[in-house]
């Protein structure tokens, strides 16, 4: 007899938390501790040797953190996780296990600016060279392989103007190239797409958006999808050969399907140290609990002020996958039919200035550089998050200098779009 | 038997029923997983006997390991197999000369061999493939959750504080069963165990 498989709602709630074995505390308590006391020597040895399951320091591991990871591993279907300080700090451990100095990634032109500045300058010191290829054109993606080609990485709903990207042609490309699939899908989560159902192999995540949800945590995440076969060409030697750092161990042959995980763990996070606070990883926590309902209101609410902006005559075109006649709709409604996401960009008919007076004349949006919170925020890439950028590439990814980007609340609609409208005619 | 994705139940009922394992393989290097699992399984309670020919006259965590598993010389639950697919079946074979019969054969993590599995199966016997029974355990008592995995299960009970030698609770809500679609994708094509 099989169990009644739980919904993703009940997923976002319980996954990972259980009653505090010692106090019988509901909510998962926060274990503001550095360190666990062991029970003997032998414990103690056993877990620095991996033989064991359970606590040593917050920087390797922390019971508060390790809720939110196993509950993201549910959420996304992935067979383990790990959390880390940031969302960036999560793309730098999980390329650490895959590429050494020289090797290459392929990744998508629509990303995250922050991203696009880690990868091109940050990762090039390193020995990681990038090599971009464009979402809208898969071959762009084939053509980009080469003998030391390690992985590719694309965002689900890619930056900044919410365009929805075809995983499962970008994951046949990484099939065939031998390589693992990575998703960045900070701007969808998990409720609206789960990429390792479409082939992803580990998906990333900045928690600081949607899933923590309110604005007041920064975290990232690496989930493992259980999908990759490390072993199978000497690739990737961090997860195929014995490791010294371990008397030998070789991760994969232990750890089964979820050793990507354990090596972002034990040799990412161990050695380059960027820990999540418990006392964010429970913030997160209580966000992730009511993610399907912010989600459904965000999304209402974005495709309510899309609507609105593409019906206005200072708006020269509305950036949205949720709008009927929008370039990314066939997408969006096969990879995120309960929605299109809440963040998208618009152009302004009076071109950069009309922009800087909108973000200015704005009462209710806040001018900020984040997404993904309570809050309706606006803001205007090309000065701000892309301005590293030169301006073909900002053009290219997006963020030209007329557009204004959007992260839609959970505020009510017509207050959002009434201080669009006084912010126009102003 | 499905042996592509096992029910929870059936991993369940398996680790709640068994008491004495054999491994086959067992290895006394602290590093190889046949070791990690030898010791964890031992910690939990299992009564459990070294089964490697070329270690005979030494001892696995104070256990003697025999040279095989005619030499155990008493009833055994359980036949855990530390060896790559290609040496399941003289194992099984072994195994079906025991009397009485063990109640389940159990290939670990990367083994598989579908015609050693039908014949155990027509004795009666249970037979778990690709699996480690560690991670099992692990997983089914939320314990593994301490590693960030997803065990598939929730719980609204108060968990026990594990100890050495307690075995736990593995009476959990499963949530997504044996049935890992996505982590067992690549299961087929993982490599050999040692």
């Amino acid at each position: 007899m099989t169990d009644r498989l739980p919904g993703f709602s009940t997923l976002a709630v319980h996954a990972g938390a259980q009653p505090d074995p010692t106090t019988g505390a509901r909510v998962t308590p926060i274990y503001q501790t550095t360190s666990f006391v062991f029970n003997d020597a032998d414990h103690a040895a056993s877990l620095f040797g991996l033989q064991a399951f359970g606590n040593i320091y917050t920087r390797i591991g922390n019971p508060t953190t390790a809720v939110l990871e196993e509950r993201m591993a549910a959420l996304e279907g992935g067979t383990a996780a790990l959390a880390v300080a940031s969302g960036h700090a999560a793309q730098v451990v999980v390329l650490q296990q895959l590429l050494m100095p020289g090797d290459e990634f392929i990744a998508a032109r629509k990303l995250y600016g922050g991203s696009i500045n880690q990868f091109t300058h940050a990762f090039k010191s390193f020995g990681w060279n990038v090599a971009w290829a464009d979402p809208d054109d898969i071959a762009s993606f084939e053509r980009a392989v080469t003998p030391r080609t390690k992985a590719i990485f694309i965002e689900s709903i890619a930056n900044p103007a919410g365009s929805i990207t075809d995983i499962e042609a970008i994951a046949d490309v990484a099939r065939n190239a031998g390589v693992p699939l990575i998703v960045d899908n900070t701007l969808a989560t998990p409720y609206l797409i789960r990429p390792i159902d479409h082939g992803a192999d580990i998906v990333v995540h900045s928690l600081t958006k949607f899933l923590g949800g309110h604005g007041n945590s920064l975290g990232g995440i690496i989930v493992d999808g259980g999908t990759f076969d490390w072993s199978k060409e000497n690739k990737y030697p961090m997860l195929s050969e014995p490791r010294p750092e371990y008397h030998g161990i070789r991760i994969q042959e232990t750890f089964g399907n979820f050793a990507f995980a354990i090596a972002c763990r034990v040799l990412g996070l161990r050695d380059l140290g960027p820990a999540l606070s418990p006392f964010n990883a429970f913030m997160i926590l209580t966000g992730i609990e009511t993610l399907p309902l912010r989600m459904q209101k965000h999304c209402e609410n974005a495709k309510a002020v899309a609507e609105f902006l593409a019906g206005h005559p200072a708006v020269a075109s509305v950036n949205y996958a949720g709008l009927a006649g929008d370039k990314y709709n066939q997408l969006a409604r096969k990879y995120a039919p309960k929605g299109a996401g809440a963040v998208f960009t618009f152009s302004l008919r009076g071109g950069y200035d009309a922009g800087v007076s909108l973000v200015s004349n704005l009462k209710l949006f806040s001018h900020l550089a984040n997404v993904g919170d309570t809050r309706s925020l606006v803001i205007h890439p090309a000065s701000t998050t892309h301005s590293q950028l030169d301006d073909d590439a900002k053009v290219r990814s997006g963020a030209g200098p007329d557009v204004v980007r959007l992260s839609i609340g959970i505020e009510d609609k017509e207050d959002l779009i009434g201080d669009l409208a006084q912010a126009l005619s102003a | 038997m499905n042996h592509d994705a096992y029910d929870d139940n059936y991993i369940r009922g398996i680790l709640n029923s068994v008491k004495s394992i054999a491994m086959v393989g067992a290895s006394p290097v602290n590093v190889r997983p046949s070791y990690f699992a030898f010791k964890y399984l031992a910690q939990r309670g299992y009564d459990m006997i070294p089964v490697n020919p070329g270690h005979v006259g030494k001892q696995l965590l104070g256990k003697p390991f025999v040279a095989s598993l005619t030499d155990i010389g008493r009833p055994v639950d359980m036949i855990d197999i530390f060896r790559s697919s290609a040496h399941i079946m003289p194992v099984v074979d072994e195994v079906l000369t025991l009397s009485p019969l063990p109640k389940v054969i159990w290939m670990q993590l990367g083994a598989r061999d579908d015609a050693a599995a039908e014949k155990a199966e027509a004795a009666g016997i249970k037979v778990v493939m690709n699996r480690c029974p560690k991670i099992e355990y692990g997983r089914l008592s939320s314990e593994i959750s301490w590693m960030g995995v997803n065990s598939r299960t929730l719980s609204s009970k108060r968990a026990p504080i594990p100890t050495q030698g307690m075995r736990l609770s593995l009476n959990r809500m499963s949530v997504g069963g044996g049935a890992t679609a996505a982590s067992d994708r690549a299961a087929k094509n993982k490599s050999e165990p040692t």
